[in-house]
């Protein structure tokens, strides 16, 4: 039995996130960890039951094991319902036909009947590599105040940013006049957060078009939005100004999970009126030892720290040893860092081992000169692993 | 597992009035995220026990809060699963005997329902003042094997002043580890090992369901001296020696004491780092705590959600706490949800959740004897 809903999330969590590549050659990127007990999902899925929205499918592809199991019943996010809930939808066969999704409007279009069994009046399509908090609910409220058929989020950035995203004109009405993927010569800095809210009805007519056309990459971006501005539909962009950030790259990720730190962090996880839910395992709490130093920093539970702790984000049950030293670096859970060794302007995956005296990374504090290290890396004692420099994990 | 288990929240309140004026034994915090029954829960969920009543009394709101419907354990069932025991009394009732329970043997009585409605072959029952990491498996398969219908946990070691109370058991046996005798402790037990009871019992379902009938028509009120010592003879009743480590919380100086505890690697390590044995709790969904430029900390137990500016040493701290700038906070535990302003010194202070500690402040206790502070205060 199905209730009725008013509005359905669609999260597309399929991409690969090649930039990402060391983090991403085992899970999808959406299962990426982030700020010591998180993963990148866990921020849109919180943003939706803290919406109010309690349908979302979550559209897999790449990678989807760990995703699949991280996800499971959405019980964390309070999203294992007996009406609604969260549903994992990975590609199918179907009779006579069936495919890959090639896009993300394909995506969507393949999954039309399972929109259609909670017979919504609205659509809200979500990316999972995004970094932010955002009510849905205010934007829905928004979209139906302008009576649009789509509208899509969008945050201010810098005119030297812009041409990274796509970007929006709008009038002073907020209606959108010009779409530009990428932009060269971006005439904007309005960026679409690839948050999009359409009328179904609307959508499923765009989808069902856009699948019948010839060469078309089936893309919300490239395809979807140009083709619904070409033929004049009511769009309009929602300004949002909280804090928003595509983790879609190294410096990226390292950059945000930085912004967790400071006496006035830009990204504020800890407040009780928008909480941010994830998935944990059962452990106690940090224990920081006698000689330890820990500074300006964010410990998870279960981990235990002996050494130096410095400018760092560090996840779940990590061991930082003796002597060692972690300094502008992001740890993630499991991973050990033994007596005496140093990581340094680092991203460090999960179950990594950084044995006696090994160093890792430089002093140097740059996004553009992250050391990276894939998980179940062991880097041996005394060796060292330059500044940039990658380390895939030993099972590609 | 072919078991179920009962849990006392309520038997041994009366320890630390100071922190059960308001909750439970069971709901009492403990190491920073926990309450005290989650290690009795864990216990039993750990040894695939998958049936839990919890036997409550008075003051359970806090428990029934924190249990909520047992998912954070894995007891939400269809099946089995936990269900929370309110006492029982008849309406109109005036008659004495029907009073809320007092004794734990009452307190079976009250239950006698869910007992016989038990499929299971075993029953374990389990207070909620014993903070332990036990292979509750192990002892039931024990007690299966050495034909017992009763089968008593034990710790091997001398008595402590605080065992001279009518709540600390000793079960003398013979070469077979059959007890022969129940009693409270005598001068000896200072000097020699003796057999201190865990209160953690196996019975066989059927057997159970007997005595307590029997006890019922005889108006047996006490568990050891009634009901242990008067079946001695007629029935199989041996011990289960646990060696490994444990604390019983009986007095404030002791819920500090084995608090601090917490800060030695091996106490800690046998209780949160035993493979396949993990101690759960309720999850709060808290940030991960966040140490802001200047602060120190230095051998302290720090859970999840709380913003430390300050500087902490040998202490607990629970979640959501904040530690101001220029407050030193040593030798304290601090309950969860407390506000320590700036510039505070707390020294050997115990104090209960939400606590509200202004800037300037200064507190301190000794550690034979720590300065506690009620929940909800404002100093």
């Amino acid at each position: 039995m199905y209730k009725k809903k008013e509005c359905v999330a669609m999260l597309l969590a399929g991409g690969q996130g090649s930039r990402l590549y060391a983090l991403t050659s085992t899970m999808a990127k959406p299962a990426v960890q982030f700020g010591g007990k998180y993963r990148i999902i866990d921020f849109p899925l919180s943003n939706c039951i803290n919406s109010g929205i309690d349908t979302v499918g979550v559209l897999t592809q790449y990678q989807p094991l760990e995703l699949n199991d991280y996800i499971g019943n959405g019980l964390p996010w309070d999203l294992d319902r007996t009406f609604g809930g969260v549903k994992i939808l990975p590609p199918y066969q179907g009779q006579g036909k069936g495919d890959w999704y090639r896009g993300t409007a394909n995506a969507i279009y393949q999954n039309m009947h399972f929109i259609d069994l909670y017979d919504p009046e609205y659509v809200l399509i979500l990316s999972g590599d995004h970094i932010y908090k955002m009510d849905y609910a205010k934007m829905l409220d928004y979209h139906k105040e302008k009576n649009a058929d789509c509208t899509i989020a969008v945050i201010n950035v810098s005119i030297e940013e812009a041409s990274r995203f796509g970007i929006m004109s709008a009038d002073e009405e907020n209606k959108i006049f010009k779409f530009e993927e990428k932009p060269k010569k971006p005439e904007s800095t309005l960026a679409s957060m690839g948050i999009y809210i359409f009328n179904k009805k609307k959508l499923f007519a765009y989808l069902e078009e856009d699948e019948a056309t010839e060469g078309s990459s089936n893309d919300f971006g490239k395809n979807i939005i140009p083709a619904m501005l070409g033929r004049g539909e009511k769009m309009y962009a929602y300004p949002f100004d909280g804090y928003w950030k595509d983790v879609g790259t190294i410096s990226s990720l390292w950059e945000a999970n930085m912004d967790l730190l400071g006496d006035d962090p830009k990204l504020d996880v800890g407040s009780e009126d928008w909480r941010i839910y994830a998935r944990h395992d059962a452990s106690a709490p940090q224990y920081v030892g006698a000689d330890a130093i820990v500074e300006n920093s964010v410990i998870t539970e279960g981990s235990e720290i002996y050494g130096t702790v410095k400018n760092s984000v560090i996840g779940a049950n990590v061991v930082i040893g003796k002597g060692a030293c972690v300094c502008d670096s992001v740890i993630m859970s499991g991973t050990v860092v033994e007596e005496n060794a140093f990581v340094g302007n680092s991203i460090v995956a999960d179950d990594v081992k950084v044995e006696a005296g090994a160093t890792v990374g430089g002093k140097e504090t740059s996004p553009e000169l992250i050391t990276l290290i894939g998980a179940k890396n062991i880097i041996a004692s005394g060796t060292t692993v330059a500044p940039g420099e990658t380390k895939y994990s030993p099972t590609v | 597992m072919n078991a179920a288990a009962l849990i006392f929240s309520n038997i041994h309140d009366s320890a630390i009035p100071e922190l059960t004026s308001t909750r439970t034994m069971a709901s009492v915090p403990f190491a920073g995220r926990y309450r005290l029954i989650d290690f009795a829960l864990s216990n039993i969920v750990n040894a695939d026990i998958e049936k839990v009543g919890i036997i409550t009394h008075y003051n359970y709101h806090s428990l029934v809060e924190h249990i909520g419907n047992g998912k954070d354990w894995d007891l939400a069932r269809r099946a089995g699963g936990i269900k929370i025991l309110s006492p029982f009394i008849t309406a109109f009732e005036n008659n004495v005997s029907r009073k809320v329970y007092s004794t734990r043997l009452e307190a079976l009585y009250g239950v006698m329902s869910f007992i016989n409605n038990c499929k299971e072959k075993y029953i374990v029952l389990t207070d909620s003042d014993l903070i332990v990491n036990i292979d509750l498996k192990d002892v039931v398969s024990k007690h299966e094997k050495s034909g017992a219908e009763l089968t008593i946990v034990t710790a091997s070691r001398k008595a402590q002043p605080e065992d001279d109370t009518d709540q600390t058991y000793i079960l003398d046996t013979n070469s077979d580890g059959r007890v022969t005798t129940a009693r409270t402790i005598v001068p000896v037990d200072y000097q020699n090992e003796a057999n201190v009871s865990l209160n953690i019992f196996v019975f066989n379902k059927n057997y159970l369901a007997e005595v307590l009938l029997d006890g019922m028509a005889h108006g047996y009120r006490h568990f050891y001296t009634d009901l242990v010592r008067n079946n001695l003879e007629k029935s199989r009743i041996m011990t289960y020696t646990y060696d490994g480590y444990y604390a019983r919380i009986s007095s404030l100086v002791s819920y500090y004491k084995e608090s601090l505890r917490l800060l030695e690697p091996e106490v800690r390590n046998s209780i949160f780092k035993v493979e396949n044995r993990s101690i759960y709790t309720k999850i709060r969904n808290t940030a991960p705590t966040s140490y802001h430029p200047g602060s120190s900390i230095k051998n302290s137990l720090i859970a999840d959600g709380c913003v430390i500016e300050g500087t902490v040493e040998n202490s607990i701290i629970f979640r959501g706490v904040k530690v101001g700038k220029g407050s030193v906070v040593r030798n304290s535990i601090v309950l969860q949800d407390s506000y320590i302003g700036n510039n505070v010194s707390l020294d050997c202070v115990l104090s209960d959740k939400n606590v509200v500690i202004r800037d300037g402040v200064k507190l301190s206790g000794h550690e034979t004897l720590p300065f506690f502070i009620k929940k909800r205060t404002m100093i």
